[in-house]
Order: C-alpha cells, then structure tokens, then sequence
C-alpha cells in the first residue's frame, strides 16, 4: 500500500491525532505514534519494518501483518489515503 | 474608538436541553468591539431563563406567542419600542419569522430594523419545498414528501423504503424504522406543530452544520463548518467542534451567491460514505451553536446588526479549526420577586 496521511489530519507530540476535516480524534500508544511519525515522513513500508525491527523485539513477518492491519486501520479512519 | 449604543431586541431566550439562539447571540453581542449593545429580551415563558440573567439582558418583556396572530405581538413590540426605542430586532424562533417578515416595513417605519431573509428565500426552502431547491441550485437533497394524512403515509411505501425521517414544520425529526413508528411520529408531531408533516428519505452518515450569514447581494459575510460530536435525544449537539473542509464552505457560497441570501442561516447537512453532501435542512436564522462561530473568530451576530443597521461589513474569510463547544447545564438560582414580577407586570 502506497499510503500518506491525509493533509487534515495533525499528529500530536501526545499522540492525539486529529482530523480537522471531520472533526474526528484518536489516540495513539507510542508505537502507533512512532509508526505514524515514520509514515509522515515518507518512510516506504520496508523502511518501517527495519527501522522497527532493529529498535524492538520482533520479527520482520510478524511485524509486516501488524503494520497492514495497522494501515487498513488507518484507512477505514480515513486518517490515511492512497496516492500514486 | 467609542462604541456606538445600540438597542437590540432579542426572542430565543429560553436556555434549556433545547436551547434558542437568543443567548448565544447575545453573548455574541456583548462581545462586539464596536457596538455597546442594550439587549431587550422578549421572553413567551415566564420560566425563559435568559429573562433571569441579568448580566446580559438588561430588560425583559413578555411577549405573545406568534399562533395568537401577528397583531397582538406587533402590538406588544409597539408598546415596547415606545419605552426602549429598539434600534434592531433579531427574532430566533423559525414560528415567528414569517409574520415579522410580513410586517418589515411597518417595523421600518417604527425605525426598528430587521435583517431576515425575504419571503421568497424563507418560502423556497421550505422543508416541503427543499427537493425543488435541490434541483434549482443543483445540491443533492434526499427526496421528501409533505403528508397531511395516514392514508399519506402509507401511498409512500410504493416511493421510498425504510428507514423514514419524520419531521415537523418547524421543528422536531424523528426516525421511523417501520410503519407503526412513521405513524405513531406523524401523531406526536402533527399534535404539536400542526400539518403538514415532513417525510424525508433518511440518508445515513455524519451530521455537519454550517452557520452563516448572507449579506442579501450574494456575498457571504461569514460562515463556520460544524460536525456536531455528541447530539442529545432531541437531536441537538451537546458538543461540537469547527472544520477545515472546502467542500462545505464552497456549498454555502454556492447557496448564499445562487440565493442572494439575506440574514442568517444554518445549513443541515449529511456526509455520506461516499463523501457527499446532503443537504436535509435550511433554517432561515442563527442557530443555537452561533457563539462557537463567535469563538472561532467570526461575531456573526455583530455582523448581523450592522448589516439591519445599513452599515457597510468586511467579510470574514478565516475562523479557529478544531474549536470545540460543550453545552452544560447549570442550575441558576432566582428570586421569587423576579418570577413575580414577570408573571404579573409581564416585564423584569
């Protein structure tokens, strides 16, 4: 999935994500905010995974299965879209 | 600069779990930074709360219900007028709108100024009237049916599915999954709010609300984005927050500029999953929210009693994204000399 984050949305130092197109607002656990920092900078999904594989206890395959349901979770918030 | 003494007459002012707009647009005015607002409160009830907050209503007056006939409460806004000499008068009742509308000139001629929609704007986008609107201005609408009868409602069946939204004239909606529940709301509307009564096909996603101001040449003076974030079982917003969305503000320039709408107005919208707009309701007036507009940067009510006052008015082209209301309740206490005192004199 080639995902960004929706230009609406802002990302906190909290981890308080907020939408200012629908007004919606989520809360991260630090993992879910370093994943999203890593999403909004750019990061390729093989990016992430290394990154996070080297920083924490896990391995690649089941770290990839956490980040697409993490991403689809995304989606259906409409916090991230597709593009390219 | 000084500020320019102005005195506002203001109805709505009854603050409870569904609330007029008199207060919010009276908290709106004692914020202007040009205008020194005395606000003469036109209370129906003797238990208005606004009649008891004396630190924005400086007097309040009793007034006849609009049902008893527009003479009555142009006679009692005369009499009023004679002691206060009422600059504006900004009615917040939709019941009360089309008899003042009616009597523009007449209050004009007393010196009191309005600034409301002409009758055309307020008659087209009846709720009755709102598919026809739809198709004139091209903004999606879901399709709706004015029903004076039962035997209505069941002819319906053969056009629409359930879900229906069953709404009242003025005010009121309610949700009927069924043919029990469409008649049961076509009864308990009906009885209040009298014929006819509002079918509307129900279009399922999230409730935004835009509150605007037209200045009756096709300019919109301001207007807010709202998504209502906890709405009340009498469907009213207990909580809501302002948006950045394109897509709503264009729709309401769309309508102000298509309309040349003059006053206030509440866009009733839904976005669907397909992130379309459908617009289910105008209301020809401030809404209860209005002060959120004025927090967010745009004194709407201000810039309403300019516009009645023949002043020239700056658009507003930026508010506060992401600011929040929270409606609460909060026990005032009161003497009984003030109850009293309106429930006798018909004035405090």
């Amino acid at each position: 999935m080639n995902l960004k984050i929706k230009r609406s949305v802002a990302l906190s130092d909290s981890g308080f994500v907020f939408d200012a197109s629908t007004g919606d607002s989520y809360s991260l656990n630090p993992v879910g905010q370093e994943i999203m920092a890593l999403i909004k900078s750019g990061k390729t999904d093989s990016e992430i995974t290394a990154y996070m594989t080297e920083k924490f206890d896990v391995d690649a395959a089941t770290f990839d299965r956490y980040l697409y349901d993490f991403k689809v979770t995304l989606k259906q918030m409409q916090i991230i879209e597709d593009y390219g | 600069m000084d500020k320019l003494p102005v005195t506002i007459a203001v109805s709505g002012l009854n603050n409870i779990d569904s609330p007029g707009p008199g207060i919010p647009v009276i908290r709106g005015l004692r914020e202007s930074s040009t205008l020194k607002p005395r606000i003469i409160g036109l209370a129906y009830e003797n238990l208005e709360p606004g009649a008891y907050m004396h630190e924005l209503v400086d007097k309040t007056y009793k007034v006849p219900y609009p049902g008893e006939g527009i003479e009555p409460l142009l006679e009692r806004i005369r009499f009023i007028h004679e002691k206060e000499k009422i600059n504006v008068l900004i009615p917040n009742f939709d019941s009360e709108l089309f008899g003042l509308m009616k009597s523009d000139a007449l209050l004009n001629s007393w010196g009191i100024k309005m600034f409301l929609p002409t009758l055309k704007q307020f008659e087209e986008r009846h709720k009755t009237n709102l598919p026809a609107y739809g198709k004139k201005y091209g903004v999606h609408v879901p399709d709706s049916w004015p029903v004076t009868s039962h035997s209505d409602i069941y002819d319906l069946r053969e056009k629409a599915e359930f879900p229906y939204v069953v709404k009242g004239k003025f005010y009121d909606a309610y949700i009927a999954y069924d043919m029990d529940q469409a008649l049961m709301y076509f009864n308990k509307i009906s009885a209040k709010w009298g014929l006819p009564i509002v079918i509307q096909e129900f279009v399922k996603g999230t409730e935004v609300n835009v509150v605007a101001l037209g200045d009756g040449n096709g300019n919109t003076i301001g207007a807010v984005p709202m998504r209502k974030q906890y709405i009340t079982d009498k469907g009213k917003a207990w909580g809501g927050i302002t948006l950045d969305d394109d897509t709503m503000m264009d729709l309401t320039h769309k309508i102000i500029s298509a309309t040349k709408w003059r006053g206030g107005m509440e866009l009733e919208l839904i976005r669907n999953a397909k992130n379309e707009l459908y617009l289910i309701e105008i209301n020809p007036r401030l809404p209860a929210w209005v002060y959120l507009a004025v927090a967010a940067g745009q004194n709407l009510p201000e810039a309403m009693v300019k516009l009645a006052m023949g002043q020239e008015v700056t658009p507003y082209t930026q508010y506060d994204v992401g600011k929040m209301f929270i409606r609460y309740s909060y026990d005032m206490i009161c003497n009984l000399d003030e109850f009293e005192k309106l429930s006798t004199l018909g004035e405090l």
